[in-house]
């Protein structure tokens, strides 16, 4: 044990300072760390049991483990009486209770999940719809996975109780197409739910009824986006809707007040019911508060997902941290890092941010935070520029192309814009073709500026902020990257004139077909 | 200040109660808080009525002012300010000068970058700044021009819309010389047959949406649909199903590039060549308002014209495609006087003595209810003077619930303004046939119809002792005429028509008819100033003037006063 | 060859319809369980499909040119489907889908789905599965394959029917 704590503060030290040097090698237990102190490590709210030996999706398991134990709480609870006088019912006093424990979304946004409840058009007589975005389609995130198929009564719980808080009576689970089993699994959930009147009519015998269905996707990543989701729910093409005056919270699903929020959003929900909204808030950091799924993939030892209280774990923790990544491969250097689904800026290795940091007295001081000591949270990423997003971390070291890596990206936007705006539609592609030009022998010097022209005319200008997810890559990686981009444009076009030629004419058309 | 209330039309905008000031270009314009959406309902008024209102247009591909608006093609883009508020007071900050602090909006997350938001779908608020010509506005519409353009196929020599395309117009007027553009083109297919008028270049399209929404929204056929995905979005109809409704070539219209081009006027001209008439589709009751498009004196397409009271900005499909008779070879160019021809003086002197011996009563008109206000009113007067009974041919079809009305006539009404027919359309027609086989009726006057298709055959034509016939094709009447007068199709001459809903539209003439043939106006005129006593004006607007005065209905009217869009006359 | 839908299928398609307010919600269940029936979207079923749900044909047609997962033709009885998004990619999700064609004497470089000539296998290039964790990962036909290697590979196409 000594020896491996060892290596545990070894490379917690390490990774600060020589980035890459450590994390190789040998594997370390897991127990190992749980007695060190101050050791950054998982905090299981959502994912408690989803991995114990013998857990599983049925509802005998759920309801063994205490499940739907906070529902039926719930539902019977008094109002609440505010100190002002003011009678709260008690579906109100929990939207409160959402808004004070400062959830903020975990679908990509971060949006408080309270304060859009709040939007909701409670006036309009109109039904209010809510709909579970498990969609889990930007690159890199497998977090939603997990749950859909190993606690989905988890989930159903929190709808239930989040359709009741907002006197939902038809709620939606929009799940990706490629989770045919995730879908099969939420349906036998639901059916067990519903036999256990935890759904349907007359709930619990309060008097409460609900539905939820599961619905399929069909392969597009442009349904995760909310409105885009729910034109697929209405049996369109997914194409997102402009705003104003489509919100969703006043015009949604069938023009209805409608609430989106992601599977994790919704699992927690459970949780601030379960613990109540001050306890909730004390987990994380503050304005960043509970625990969030981490997805880590990429160039790292023990790619994987890890429950952690928010900002309290460093990206350079969950690369090397013997808890989660456990570091780089064998002699590779760390490069890259994407620390929020493929739509988030990437960082550099080495990049240093001047985050605003509460000083001894009170004041807010600028300090210097290398990029491996950024803590995981909404606002430090935003600080430094970029965005936890989706909670995903996709890991790059120095044996990889930054340019390779970003054409693969491009490509994967390409693929996946809607084609319903002008500049997402034509700069999508746009960008994946001189991608793949240069990286495919046809790279000229001035690509990296022309690849910047183009995102920066597709950012800010779109209709959704699939824009800014195509956008964002290309701008961050090209400019942190510069140097690579040019290099890469250089060599090509030098190899031409040597050649004796112009163009590169053995280069085949870029085409999806 | 610019005047509000004449910006839109003063029928569909109500007066405004609550105004909202912003400032356009620089420019204070004070604009009502709401203004009509497409379907008239009123709304916010937005940031691209309220330039309008300004008097700056900005320049919009997606945005039509008849369809719903989906805000997809992003060349609407306009820098904007709005006034800073104390959070506070909620009061606007105010400049040392006094005047309120603005913030431009910029990008949320790169508060240096300015960003933009769409006109069209963005409502205007208090204070607001519509920057559209500044330097981040003209960026952001070059950056949408350039993209539209990477896969353009840019055939412009070729195409059809070259001369009113909005994307050779914006790219010369907001556009960058060149592209940066370096890559293959995205192709599609090029000559989709849509349906039987109409064809699809799906390389020129820039799946504005405008001919999706006009086919569901308006038309009510939901047949098109935009297929596959990204940048490979086509507009397609349903394979083997064919976009063939009444209204598709609206389509065409408001296809802002050549992507839909009508299959009657694909390569024919070019437009700059063609001089433009307004006028007046004739095909049935309702009176679409058009513009007919000809050269030399050879029309080569109708195109609708807006008219709010009558057919919005669109027309049906046959109507517009109804001009190829005019120009058909066998029209009729000669004056006749018993199957020989003559020319106008000599006609009429002999039809002036001809009629003026006619006993009262002894006389009959059937005037086709296609026939000009003027000139069924010339013609009413003439039979005020013989006693004559009048009448016209009803003509009726299925109404579409649209715009086609099931009165197929366009001019009914005008008919019966002027006391062509009362009661029941047609009704007489008999009678008259039966004056004729008894003698009473001997001489029958005909104006555009063939009335022996109606019950009046040729051997009690024949029996007549005069048989004035005025038409446009040849047909069994004509051939029977001892008076063969050529008269003119609308496109040829001026005149009014009073629609179903009763609203009197004037239309000019665009081309100069074959031949001898007149103005039916022209010669009635001459008849009645032969025939009665009084004297009928040398002009049209004369006529017209001298009408109103005498028909109820149309008192008040002056023809120099009736604009484009007609006036309304109580039926 | 008429186009025949199953008594079954047709109510359970019934009752999918029902958990819709407007039935035009249920064109992507009723696309899923009808391509799950005949392996592809027929025109024929996107028609009935049209009909059953108050729309035009056009209307279904956009769904299923939108969405990669609907077929408009048949495809191989076994449908490999290689992730091809970053996290795959950095762990060799190119070089898995190469050998997969090779081995089915496919186009190791042809970037759009393919299909054996004995109608057994489709090999396809798929966006990023959300399983990042474990990549490269492979869907063949409803079961997630994780950390494939060739070894692996080669057991999928043992097993394919
Ligand atoms: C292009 C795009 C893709 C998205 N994909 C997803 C997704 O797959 N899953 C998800 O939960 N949210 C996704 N989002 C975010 C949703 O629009 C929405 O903000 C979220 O579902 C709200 O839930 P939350 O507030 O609980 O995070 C996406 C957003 C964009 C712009
Ligand atoms: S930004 Fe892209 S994905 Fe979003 S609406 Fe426009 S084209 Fe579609
Ligand atoms: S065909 Fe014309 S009107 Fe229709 S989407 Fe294309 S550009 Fe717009
Ligand atoms: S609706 Fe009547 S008036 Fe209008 S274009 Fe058609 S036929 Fe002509
Ligand atoms: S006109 Fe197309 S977005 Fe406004
Ligand atoms: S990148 Fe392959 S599963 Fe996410």
């Amino acid at each position: 044990m000594d020896s491996n704590h060892d290596k545990q503060i070894q490379s917690l030290l390490c990774y600060r300072y020589t980035i890459g040097q450590c994390g190789t090698g040998e594997k370390i237990e897991r127990k190992s760390i749980e007695s060190s102190i101050a050791m950054p490590q998982e905090l299981k709210l959502i994912l408690k049991h989803a991995d114990e030996p013998g857990y599983g999706p049925d509802i005998g398991c759920y309801l063994k483990h205490g499940g739907y134990e906070t529902l039926k709480k719930a539902l019977k609870a008094p109002g609440r009486e505010l100190p002002d006088g003011k009678k709260l019912s008690a579906q109100e006093a929990f939207r409160g209770d959402v808004r004070t424990s400062g959830l903020r979304g975990r679908g990509g946004a971060g949006f408080s999940a309270g304060l859009k409840w709040s939007f909701v058009d409670r006036s309009s007589g109109k039904p209010i719809y809510l709909i579970c975005n498990a969609d889990e389609s930007e690159p890199g995130t497998f977090k939603d996975r997990q749950i859909l198929h190993k606690d989905p009564h988890q989930l159903i719980e929190g709808m239930v109780l989040s359709c009741w808080a907002n006197d939902v009576k038809l709620a939606y689970i929009y799940i990706r197409g490629e989770f045919p089993e995730g879908a099969r699994l939420l349906n036998r959930a639901l059916a067990e739910a519903r036999e256990k009147e935890f759904l349907g009519k007359n709930i619990l015998g309060t008097g409460y009824d609900l539905e939820i269905w599961v619905h399929r996707g069909a392969g597009a990543y442009i349904c995760g986006e909310e409105t885009g989701l729910i034109e697929s729910l209405e049996g369109k093409r997914a194409y997102p809707r402009i705003k104003p005056p489509y919100f969703p919270a006043v015009l949604g699903l069938y023009l209805c007040p409608t609430i989106v929020n992601n599977v994790e959003t919704l699992c927690h929900v459970k949780h601030i019911a379960a613990m109540g909204p001050a306890e909730f808030a004390r987990l994380g950091t503050p304005n960043n508060t509970g625990t969030r799924i981490v997805s880590l993939s990429g160039d790292v030892q023990h790619p994987g997902y890890f429950e952690v209280e928010v900002g309290k774990v460093t990206i350079g923790e969950l690369i090397f941290h013997e808890n989660f990544g456990r570091g780089l491969k064998p002699g590779r250097q760390l490069k890259a890092v994407i620390p929020g689904g493929s739509s988030s800026k990437v960082l550099k290795a080495g990049e240093v941010f001047s985050l605003k940091r509460k000083g001894a007295d009170g004041q807010m001081i600028p300090v210097d935070v290398p990029m491996l000591d950024l803590p995981y949270d909404f606002d430090s990423l935003q600080s430094a520029g970029t965005m936890s997003g989706s909670g995903a971390v996709i890991v790059m070291d120095d044996s990889r192309s930054m340019v390779d890596a970003l054409a693969n990206l491009a490509e994967f936007y390409a693929h996946e814009s809607c084609g319903q705006c002008t500049p997402c539609r034509e700069g999508a592609l746009w960008m994946a073709k001189g991608l793949h030009r240069l990286t495919h022998g046809g790279g000229r010097k001035e690509d990296a500026a022309y690849l910047t022209h183009i995102a920066q005319n597709i950012q800010g200008r779109t209709i959704c902020a699939f824009g800014e997810a195509a956008a964002w890559p290309v701008l961050s990686f090209v400019e942190k990257f510069w140097e690579e981009f040019q290099a890469r444009g250089e060599a090509d076009a030098a190899a031409r004139t040597e050649a004796g030629s112009g163009a590169n004419s053995n280069l085949k058309p870029y085409s999806y077909a | 200040m610019p005047a509000i209330a004449t910006a839109a039309p003063a029928t569909s905008v109500p007066p405004p109660v609550e105004t909202v000031t912003v400032k356009v270009n620089g420019r204070t314009v004070v604009v009502p808080k709401t203004m009509p959406d497409w379907q008239g309902k009123p709304q916010l008024t937005t940031m691209l009525q309220a330039a309008r209102l300004g008097g700056v247009e900005i320049p919009h591909y997606c945005y039509h002012d008849k369809l719903p608006v989906v805000g997809n093609c992003r060349m609407c883009l306009v820098e904007f300010g709005t006034p800073v508020m104390n959070s506070a007071t909620r009061k606007p900050v105010l400049n040392e000068d006094g005047t309120p602090k603005i913030a431009r909006s910029v990008l949320p997350y790169e508060p240096g970058t300015p960003r933009g938001a769409i006109t069209c779908a963005t409502p205007i608020s208090p204070g607001m700044e519509i920057y559209a010509d500044s330097p981040a506005t003209k960026q952001m519409r070059e950056a949408v021009l350039e993209f539209l353009l990477i896969n353009h196929p840019l055939d412009c020599p070729i195409c059809d819309q070259a001369g009113e395309c909005k994307l050779q117009e914006y790219s010369v007027q907001h556009g960058q010389a060149t592209s940066e553009f370096v890559e293959t083109k995205v192709h599609k297919p090029k000559a989709v047959d849509l349906g039987p008028r109409i064809m699809l270049d799906d390389e020129r399209c820039i799946l504005c949406t405008r001919c999706i929404r006009f086919t569901k929204d308006i038309a009510g056929d939901d047949a098109l649909g935009i297929v596959n995905r990204g940048s490979y979005n086509s507009v397609a109809a349903y394979p083997g199903r064919k976009f063939d409704n009444n209204y598709s070539l609206n389509t065409v219209d408001i296809c802002p590039v050549g992507a839909l081009t009508s299959k009657d006027f694909r390569f024919k001209m070019r437009v700059w060549f063609l001089k433009e008439t307004r006028s007046l589709c004739t095909s049935c009751g309702t009176g679409c308002n058009i513009v007919i498009g000809s050269r030399e004196d050879t029309i080569h397409r109708f195109e609708p014209r807006d008219n709010a009271a009558v057919n919005s900005s669109w027309m049906c499909d046959s109507g517009r495609l109804n001009y190829k008779w005019i120009g058909r070879p066998d029209r009729l160019r000669d004056v006749g006087v018993r199957g020989e021809r003559s020319t106008w003086s000599a006609a009429l002197r002999e039809l002036h003595a001809a009629l003026a011996q006619a006993p009262m009563g002894s006389v009959a008109i059937i005037a086709g209810a296609r026939q000009t206000t003027e000139e069924l009113y010339l013609l009413k007067r003439l039979a005020e003077r013989f006693g004559a009974a009048t009448d016209s041919v009803p003509r009726t079809g299925a109404a579409d619930g649209f715009l086609v009305a099931a009165d197929r006539n366009c001019n009914t009404q005008g008919a019966r303004l002027t006391g062509i027919w009362s009661g029941t359309m047609g009704a007489q027609i008999p009678r008259i046939a039966e004056g004729i086989r008894t003698g009473k009726v001997r001489t029958l006057l005909v104006f555009g119809e063939d009335v022996t298709r109606y019950g009046i055959g040729e051997e009690l034509l024949a029996s007549l002792e005069t048989l004035v016939v005025s038409d446009i094709l040849p047909s069994a009447t004509t051939r029977a005429a001892h008076y063969l007068l050529p008269g003119c199709a609308a496109a040829e001459k001026r005149g009014t028509f009073v629609n179903v809903k009763g609203r009197l539209q004037k239309f000019l003439k665009a081309v100069e008819a074959p031949g001898d043939a007149r103005p039916e106006w022209e010669f009635l005129s001459d008849l009645v100033e032969g025939g009665v006593s009084r004297k009928v004006p040398a002009t049209l607007e004369g006529v017209f003037n001298q009408m109103v005065r005498e028909i109820p209905a149309f008192s008040g009217l002056e023809w120099a006063r009736i604009g484009d869009t007609g006036a309304a006359v109580p039926l | 060859m008429s186009f025949v839908i199953p008594k079954n299928l047709e109510a359970e398609l019934d009752e999918l319809a029902t958990h819709y307010p407007v039935k035009r919600s249920a064109s992507l269940m009723f696309l899923h369980a009808l391509q799950e029936h005949f392996g592809f979207i027929s025109n024929d079923a996107a028609e009935w499909t049209a009909g059953k749900l108050g729309l035009q044909p056009i209307h279904v047609y956009e769904l299923i040119t939108f969405y990669p997962m609907f077929r408009q033709e048949p495809i191989g009885r076994t449908q490999v489907k290689v992730c091809r998004t970053l996290s795959c990619a950095l762990a060799g999700a190119a070089g898995i889908r190469e050998h997969f064609c090779r081995k089915l004497g496919l186009d190791p470089h042809a970037h759009v789905p393919q299909t054996t000539p004995d109608g057994r296998f489709t090999v396809e290039f798929v966006e990023c599965l959300a399983a990042c964790g474990s990549a490269p990962v492979v869907l063949v036909n409803e079961s997630l394959h994780e950390c494939v290697g060739k070894g692996q590979a080669d057991e999928i196409l043992a097993r394919g029917k």
